[in-house]
This record gives C-alpha cells, sequence and structure tokens, in this order.
C-alpha cells in the first residue's frame, strides 16, 4: 500500500491504496465519483476519462501512484456549486440544448476531452473539434449532436467561474 | 423541468422561464432538483429528462450502484465451440469454503431457456456436466467470491475438461434449420419468360457488435422471501421477470426486476440479460448476499449476441424500362448456436427482402440454420439491414445494366398508395417511399452529384496510373462517388407479436396531484423518459413537465412490452393516449366538463387516486398467417432514404465517408431533437456496418474481441450527417406514430457501397468494404483492363484511356 495525496475537483485527497491500483477504481471505489465509467479497460473508448493536470487521459490506464501530487478533475467537478445548488457549465448546458447526451455513458469522459479543448483555446471549427474527441467513442449520437454542442459552447464563449 | 414548451414545437423554443419563484441568482434557471443553468437555454422541445443527471456524472448506471456485502461473480466458459463437458475439476488446493461454484446440477428449475414467449427453449442456462457444448464461451459454471482477488484465483483454480466434437461454421452446411419461410406471390415462371433481362447475385454480411459503450451489467439480491431482486443494464424487464421465475422456480411476486440507468442497448441487451440474471440469481441464492456480475469489454463482446451473419441471394428479371417483372429472393440467416430470437429476426428478413419495389411476381425462401457460434440476436434493424444491403445492391447493378440512373429507377418501382406487397398486404395508407426518396435525392442535388463524379471519371482524374502506383492519378489519390438508397421497416412487431404480449400501459393520478405514465419502456438513450410523459400531456392538455415518468421496476409498472421493434413511440405511445383520454374523460366528467389541465389537482384532493389503462387491440386490416406468411405483416411501414458520399483511397482502399443525408418518415415526430439524434447515431452504425466493422471469426470465436481490434467510427470517421424528417402520419394509433430508431440503419450501408461503386466502378457483395475488399475490387477491375485502370467494367461507366 502506497499513500497517495492529490486533489480531486479542488479537495485535498489522502488516501491508502496499491501503487497499481487504477486510478479509475480508487475514483469510483475509494472516493464514491461514480461519474467516471469503464467502457473497456485498455485505454480504447475514453468513457474513463479525466483531467490529470490539465491534460485528458484515461483513468483506466493510470496507477494510483502516479497521480500523487496531482490536480485531477472529474466530471463532478464541473458544475459550479453554489449554496444553492450546483450551475452546469457551458459545455454542460451546450450538451443539454443540443442533445448531446444520449445514453449518456460516453458524456463524463467527452464532457471533459472537449473541456480539455476548450480551455486550450479551442474554437468552433468541426474538424478540430472532431480531432478534439476522437479518443471518446459513442455509440448513439453518430457525433453530430456532441460536435454541435462544443461548437456553441466555444461560440458563447464562457467560462465557468474559476476555470 | 420546470418548461412550458410546445410539445410539437416547430421553431426555437426555450426553457427559461421557471414555473416556481427562484430561490437562485437572477440569471441561473433550475432545470431539475438541485441544478440550474445560466441565462437561456435554447433549444427545440422539452430537454431529455435525464439529461442533467446524466451530464453531472448523478446519473445511476449497474456498476454504480453500491450493495453493501456484495460478491463479485464470473462466469467459466468452454473454449472449444462444440465439444463434451467432462468434468468441471476443482483444485484441492484452494479453499473452496471461501467462495461458492454454480453448475447446472444447482438450478432448481428450468434448465433451458428461450428468449422469449412462444420460442422453444433450448439454450442450456449452464451445460451440465455429461452435456454438450455448443459454441465458444459458452457459460458451464458460476462462481462468486467476496471480492475479486479471491474470485480470480477461485477462477485459476478451475479446470473444464472436455472432449471435442466437430463442429459446423458455415451456415451453407447446417443440417439445423431453426425456422424456414416461402413466401409466393403471382407467377414466377410468367415473370422471368415475360422479362427483357435477367440478372443473379449473392450478398454476404457477417457479425456486428451492438459495442453498446456501457457493458452487459446486473447485480442480484436475494429476498427474504426466498426470491430475488435484480438491477441491471437492460432493455425489457418483462423479459427477465418470467426468465427468473422459470430457472429459479419462483413466483411471480418472487421474481422483481429494476432496470438501472442503462448505457446503450441497440437490441444487445433485449434477451442477453435475461441470461446473465439467472446466472447473477444463482449465485445470490447460493451465497446469500447480493451478486455483481459486470462484464469486462472482451467477456461481453466473446460471450453476448451478434447481428446475424446473412447470405442472401437474388434472381430478378425486369423489363428494358427498369420495371420489376420477378424477383426470387433467398436468404439464410446464420443463428449461431440455439434459437434465441431467429425466427422473430428471420420473419423481419423475409417480409422486408423484396424491398420497397413493387413486383407481381415474387418468391422469398428464408431460412435461419444452426453453426456452432454463439447465438445471434437482436440489433438494430432486426434482419431489415441483411436483406435491404442485397436488394438495394442489386437494384443498382439491374440499373447500371440498364443505364438508367439509380433514383429514376427506383422511382418507377418504389410503392405507391394501393399496391399490393408479396404478403398480399394492400399499401392503403402512409406510403411515403417516393418522398422520403425525392427529398433525399432533392438534398444532395443528386443526378448533378452524380454528373461531377461521372465527369471526374471521364477526365481521368483519379484512374491514370502513375510510377508508384497502379491505381492512382498524379491529380488525386482517391476518387469521390455518390449513392443513394430507399427501404421501408415494418411498424412494430411481425406478424402476431403484439397479440402475444397483450400490452398494458397505465396512467395515474395519484392522491398528491401528481400525474404518472406506468410503463415497462426503458430509456437507454433513445428518449422513452422523455417522450412518453410527452405524449400523455399532450393527450392530456397539461405541460410535459408535469407529468412523471415511473421507474421501470417489474414491482410497479404493468407489462407494456418490450423496448425493441421501434414499438415504443408508435404502439405504447398509441396506448398511452387512449388510457390518457379515459382518465381525462372521467376527470372532466365528474368536474362539470371544466378542463383536466384546469381541476386535476384539485380533484385528487376531493376524490384521491385514479388510474386508468389500456390494452392492445390488433389494429384493422388482414390478420397474419405465421405459418403461409400471407396478411398484414405490419399495420404500418416507415420509409426511409439516404444519400452518401465517399472517398475512396485509391492506394490503400480506404473508404472515408465524408457526408451522409438521410430521410426517415416516422409518422410524426414527437421531440425534433431526439429524432434527429435517432437518426445520425443510426446512420453511423450503418456506416460501421459498410465500413469497418468485421468480426473475424475463427474455429467460432471471436478474434477481434476487444475495442482495440473489433473498430468502430471514431468522430473524426464519422461522416457529416444531416437527418430531415418527413411525416406521414398512421392512422390506426391516435397519435400518428410509426417508430424510428431502426430505419436509418436499413438504408445506411447501400447507399455507402453504391456511393463506392459510383466511385470506383466496382460493386462491394461482401459487408464491410475493408480496405482489402476494396483494393481486390480494384487490382481485380484493373487487372481486367489492359489500360492497368480499374472501374472501366461498368456499363455507364467511361472507358479506358485509348
Amino acid at each position: 500500500m502506497t499513500a497517495i495525496r492529490f486533489l480531486v475537483n479542488g479537495a485535498p485527497v489522502e488516501l491508502e491504496a496499491p501503487g497499481m491500483r487504477r486510478l479509475l477504481d480508487v475514483l469510483r471505489e475509494d472516493l464514491g465519483l461514480t461519474g467516471t465509467k469503464e467502457g473497456c479497460g485498455e485505454g480504447e473508448c475514453g468513457a474513463c476519462s479525466v483531467i490529470l493536470d490539465g491534460d485528458v487521459v484515461d483513468s483506466c490506464l493510470i496507477p494510483a501512484c502516479q497521480v500523487d501530487g496531482r490536480i485531477i478533475r472529474t466530471v463532478e467537478g464541473l458544475a459550479a456549486l453554489t449554496p444553492d445548488g450546483r450551475i452546469l457549465d457551458d459545455l454542460q448546458a451546450a450538451f443539454l440544448a443540443t442533445g448531446g447526451a444520449q445514453c449518456g455513458i460516453c458524456t463524463p469522459g467527452m464532457l471533459l476531452a472537449a473541456r480539455v479543448y476548450l480551455d486550450a483555446g479551442g474554437g468552433p471549427d468541426e474538424d478540430a473539434i472532431r480531432e478534439a474527441i476522437a479518443g471518446n467513442l459513442c455509440r448513439c449520437t453518430g457525433y453530430t449532436k456532441i460536435v454541435e454542442a462544443i461548437a456553441l459552447a466555444a461560440e458563447t464563449g464562457r467560462r465557468p467561474a474559476g476555470a | 423541468m420546470t418548461s412550458r414548451t410546445p410539445e410539437r414545437p416547430s421553431a426555437q423554443s426555450t426553457v427559461a422561464t421557471p414555473a416556481r419563484p427562484a430561490v437562485r441568482p437572477a440569471e441561473a434557471v433550475i432545470i431539475a432538483p438541485g441544478i440550474a443553468v445560466r441565462g437561456h437555454l435554447i433549444t427545440r422541445g422539452p430537454i431529455r429528462r435525464e439529461g442533467p443527471a446524466k451530464l453531472t456524472g448523478d446519473a445511476r448506471y449497474a456498476d454504480d450502484l453500491v450493495f453493501p456485502g456484495a460478491w463479485y461473480g464470473a462466469t467459466i466458459r468452454s473454449n472449444l465451440a462444440r465439444a463434451r463437458f467432462l468434468a468441471l475439476e476443482l483444485d484441492p488446493g484452494f479453499d473452496w469454503s471461501t467462495v461458492v461454484v454454480v453448475t447446472a446440477a444447482d438450478i432448481p428449475g428450468e434448465p433451458l431457456m428461450g428468449a422469449v414467449k412462444g420460442l422453444t427453449p433450448d439454450q442450456p442456462v449452464l451445460v451440465p456436466v455429461g452435456g454438450d457444448i455448443q459454441h465458444h464461451s459458452e457459460p458451464l459454471a458460476l462462481i462468486a467470491a467476496p471480492d475479486r482477488r479471491t474470485l480470480r484465483a477461485a477462477r485459476r483454480a478451475a479446470t473444464v475438461r472436455t472432449e471435442p466434437l466437430p463442429p459446423v461454421f458455415d451456415p451453407l452446411d447446417s443440417d439445423k434449420v431453426f425456422v424456414s419461410h416461402d413466401v409466393v406471390a403471382g407467377d414466377l415462371a410468367a415473370g422471368f419468360a415475360a422479362a427483357d433481362m435477367v440478372l443473379e447475385g449473392e450478398y454476404r454480411m457477417g457479425h456486428q457488435e451492438q459495442l453498446y459503450i456501457e457493458n452487459q451489467a446486473m447485480i442480484a439480491v436475494p429476498t427474504d422471501d426466498g426470491g430475488v431482486t435484480v438491477h441491471g443494464s437492460l432493455q425489457c424487464p418483462y423479459y427477465v421477470h418470467p426468465a427468473l421465475m422459470r430457472a429459479l422456480a419462483i413466483d411471480a411476486r418472487q421474481a422483481r426486476v429494476v432496470q438501472a440507468e442503462t448505457g446503450g442497448g441497440f437490441g444487445g441487451k433485449e434477451e442477453y440479460p435475461s441470461l446473465l440474471a439467472i446466472h447473477a440469481s444463482l449465485l445470490a441464492l447460493k451465497c446469500h448476499r447480493p451478486v455483481r456480475m459486470i462484464y469486462e469489454r472482451h467477456e461481453d463482446i466473446a460471450a453476448t449476441t451478434k447481428r446475424h451473419p446473412a447470405v442472401v441471394r437474388h434472381r430478378t428479371g425486369v423489363l428494358r424500362d427498369g420495371t420489376l417483372v420477378a424477383q426470387e429472393i433467398e436468404v439464410i440467416l446464420d443463428g449461431g448456436a440455439y434459437c434465441t430470437l431467429s425466427p422473430v429476426v428471420l420473419g423481419r428478413s423475409t417480409t422486408h427482402a423484396g424491398g420497397p419495389y413493387r413486383c407481381p411476381n415474387v418468391r422469398i425462401t428464408s431460412r435461419a440454420v444452426r453453426t456452432n457460434t454463439p447465438p445471434n440476436g437482436a440489433f438494430r434493424g432486426f434482419g431489415a439491414p441483411q436483406v435491404i444491403f442485397p436488394v438495394e445492391t442489386h437494384l443498382n447493378r439491374i440499373a447500371e445494366a440498364l443505364g438508367i440512373s439509380p433514383l429514376e429507377i427506383r422511382r418507377r418501382n418504389v410503392y405507391r398508395l394501393g399496391d399490393v406487397t408479396p404478403t398480399g398486404q394492400v399499401l392503403s395508407s402512409s406510403v411515403a417511399g417516393l418522398e422520403v426518396l425525392e427529398r433525399a435525392a432533392e438534398a444532395v442535388d443528386f443526378d448533378a452529384a452524380r454528373a461531377v463524379t461521372h465527369r471526374a471519371r471521364l477526365t481521368g482524374q483519379g484512374w491514370d496510373a502513375v510510377a508508384t502506383s497502379p491505381l492512382r492519378s498524379p491529380v488525386r489519390a482517391s476518387a469521390s462517388g455518390i449513392g443513394i438508397a430507399l427501404a421501408w421497416h415494418g411498424c412494430g412487431f411481425t406478424g402476431s407479436g403484439e397479440l402475444r404480449y397483450n400490452s398494458i400501459v397505465t396512467i395515474e393520478l395519484d392522491a398528491t396531484g401528481q400525474v404518472r405514465v406506468l410503463a415497462a419502456n426503458t430509456e437507454m438513450g433513445q428518449g422513452t423518459r422523455t417522450i412518453l410523459p410527452m405524449i400523455a400531456a399532450q393527450a392530456l392538455g397539461i405541460p410535459s413537465d408535469e407529468v412523471e415518468y415511473a421507474p421501470q421496476d417489474t414491482a410497479l409498472v404493468p407489462n407494456s412490452g418490450p423496448t425493441v421493434a421501434s414499438r415504443t413511440a408508435a404502439i405504447v405511445g398509441g396506448l398511452l393516449v387512449n388510457a390518457a383520454r379515459k382518465l381525462r374523460a372521467e376527470v372532466e366528467a365528474r368536474n362539470d366538463g371544466r378542463s383536466f389541465a384546469r381541476v386535476y389537482r384539485e380533484d385528487a384532493a376531493r376524490h384521491g387516486a385514479s388510474r386508468a389503462s389500456d390494452q392492445f387491440k390488433p389494429f384493422p386490416g388482414q390478420p397474419f398467417d405465421e405459418h403461409a406468411f400471407t396478411g398484414d405483416p405490419y399495420p404500418a411501414w416507415g420509409w426511409a432514404a439516404c444519400a452518401a458520399r465517399v472517398d475512396v483511397d485509391l492506394d490503400t482502399g480506404e473508404v472515408a465517408v465524408r457526408e451522409v443525408v438521410a430521410v426517415d418518415d416516422a409518422g410524426v415526430v414527437i421531440h425534433p431533437i431526439l429524432a434527429e439524434g435517432q437518426v445520425e447515431g443510426g446512420t453511423l452504425q450503418a456506416v460501421g456496418y459498410a465500413t469497418i466493422e468485421e468480426m473475424k471469426v475463427q474455429d467460432g470465436r471471436y478474434l477481434n474481441d476487444r475495442l482495440s481490434t473489433y473498430l468502430i467510427p471514431t468522430a473524426v470517421d464519422a461522416p457529416r450527417i444531416t437527418a430531415i424528417m418527413v411525416e406521414a402520419p398512421f392512422d390506426g394509433v391516435p397519435h400518428g406514430a410509426k417508430g424510428l430508431g431502426e430505419m436509418p440503419m436499413d438504408v445506411g450501408a447501400p447507399a455507402v457501397i453504391a456511393a463506392i461503386h459510383d466511385a470506383t466502378g466496382i460493386w462491394i457483395d461482401r459487408l464491410p468494404a475493408t480496405p482489402e475488399r476494396v483494393l481486390a475490387g480494384l487490382t481485380a477491375s484493373a487487372g481486367a483492363n489492359e489500360s492497368g485502370r480499374p472501374g472501366s467494367g461498368g456499363h455507364d461507366r467511361p472507358g479506358g484511356r485509348p
């Protein structure tokens, strides 16, 4: 067991885990952050995508020992927390408006890949958006409305507080 | 939700006005309990019911559910396609008291299961020792352990001993026919005698994996009364419910099925969850604890159902002007090792085999046969894509041979109002084949686009040989083409399927004044949870956000039938309208005729809860004879067309699908965004079927049983997809819907294959059009032409370089 400390969605976490435990399992089972999904367990589908120090990564391929001292953001950390509840960020609101989520199982990973793209200054260009989410498989939407959602969020140009 | 949007908005609407006083900052709008958006959310129609939960990570899928003390279950499977199961050997060095092992001897009820009521149960829940293994990855025994490490150790300590038996893999070699049909209309011999030309062809398609991104998942929890409650990822709670009762020998109250949020199904979670629920329950009842069975991707692909592979043969007689006069069609579906849903799938293949075309003399013979591969089952389209690709490609070859455009030959033959199908159904309403065809052609300016690709070939662009490649030109390394396809899709179940289920839908006004729809139809991404309340609300004259949708839990909701066959909006929706109208009439009658919307809350406070239900009644029209295959197989037909543009890489044979315009007639569109979503998603699955999705089978085992080897299209592979909705309402249901989800799956592949032909002159008769197959076609075509250029064999293609 290894002592591991990191920040997840702004909150400090300290836990003991086998060093090679998958970050995916640490998030889902140790921390109860089940918004991060498992689709293939081998880094192909992107359902388990999280943001690690600003980069989108497959949490099924990251051992717990590698996240010590780092900053993680999951889907649970996208909406802004207020005393009255959560306010969706522009990307989440855009997915809702365009119909970018169907079954929803790829949605958390898709949102995080898109968040990294937008945070890096990505714009509404369709080809660039498709490239940015090429590591995240969706079987429901044909990607049309996901691309629309990300373009819409890019156009509104707004960012959630603190991002 | 707090919106009061129109139920069928034709223009953009907004969900920005809160119905309750906002406690949020002025610019924030509550859209779900505890969740808000900033400013105005511009959308069309009500937002997806569970959308906020899916976007925040709140939605609970099966693997997200926590059951304290739950054990983990696993399946011991065969590694041969056919064998005698001699023994399960348990290593005495392992402490077996720490786990439970279940074999066929532990099954308290029926050892064999059938997919649905009315089909012969032939699939063992677990193969018994001494019994025959019929396919690779077949379940032989189950193990549950308190943690994953112990489970892994126990699996390693269990060995299966088998004696190989000779397997059958080619459906043409099979000696076991699950079901067959023979449909005859007119006089086939006279039809061929009158024909100016007769063309024959054979078309083949392999397996296709549904590839829902959430794997199969089931958790069984034993209950105090000796029964079990299962929570799982599933399409049909009332398939799982009787399956549990039969296998576990428990009664209806002891079996309870609860759907968790479901991460895609596409047919793949129609029948398989029944088997998985039995497995998890057997373990749970033996270890007296909840047991989680969550498949990994590898196991999910290796063991669960796929789209049926098919061999389809056409012999067609036509007049010089393209008029069809004789169609002789043979359809063979590879059912895999057990019957499962093959008879039902074959029924749809048979009724759809001739395509949406008038032909007076037809014979369709069809059969589904057994092979020693995992059982094939439901997948969006359900036997129709396997016959639409052949009939459409065959028609294109006829058009080419006659020098008629693919668009024109369809115009000349497509069913019109009053035409009669091979089963004797008179198409007396809601016939929109020509309309969807023309809309697709117009959207891409088909004739003009085809003239451009034609000119490109004439000028030799993409064709002249260069030193580095015999296939590419100095100008372009790729060739572009456009193709069009047309299909029909029968609404709801084939034949008397609905009669077997006698579906019931209930609507209630509870004592607190809440209106709620009670139905078993599941949300798996397609929008059930959003559209059924919309349909009810419209019938009641209230906003849709005032109608709840009850959870899909067999303890709470009646059996409104399975969520399959694109029947939810059409059939279940129709029952719901009738139930809602009854409730509305009852409430209005006891309130002096004042409108339901005005009085329902007050009525509930005064009179308590009210309920109304509606049960399926046969549609008017000829009854369908399931043996002779005559009559009306469907109460109505939906119509779909699709135009696709492709670029074919002439060096590699790789096909890039650039653009697809899909036109679908769903009867009526209930929710514009959700409807488009169905068309876009179904279209991409069809594009995958056409180009890259291929299951490699060796010795009855799927070789590419991982996501790194079975490929589906990414966002970069996907074409730009435009959905165009057409509405030709069905008058047999009060709201006019005919169903939508499957139609885009039917037309995508033949349109892509037609576009590949337009680009290259080669015909692909076997799906998918992998680079290897396309390159083989290009090379053969180049070899057949001394100029060294491919694609010059086609009738309407320009000749080679002088």
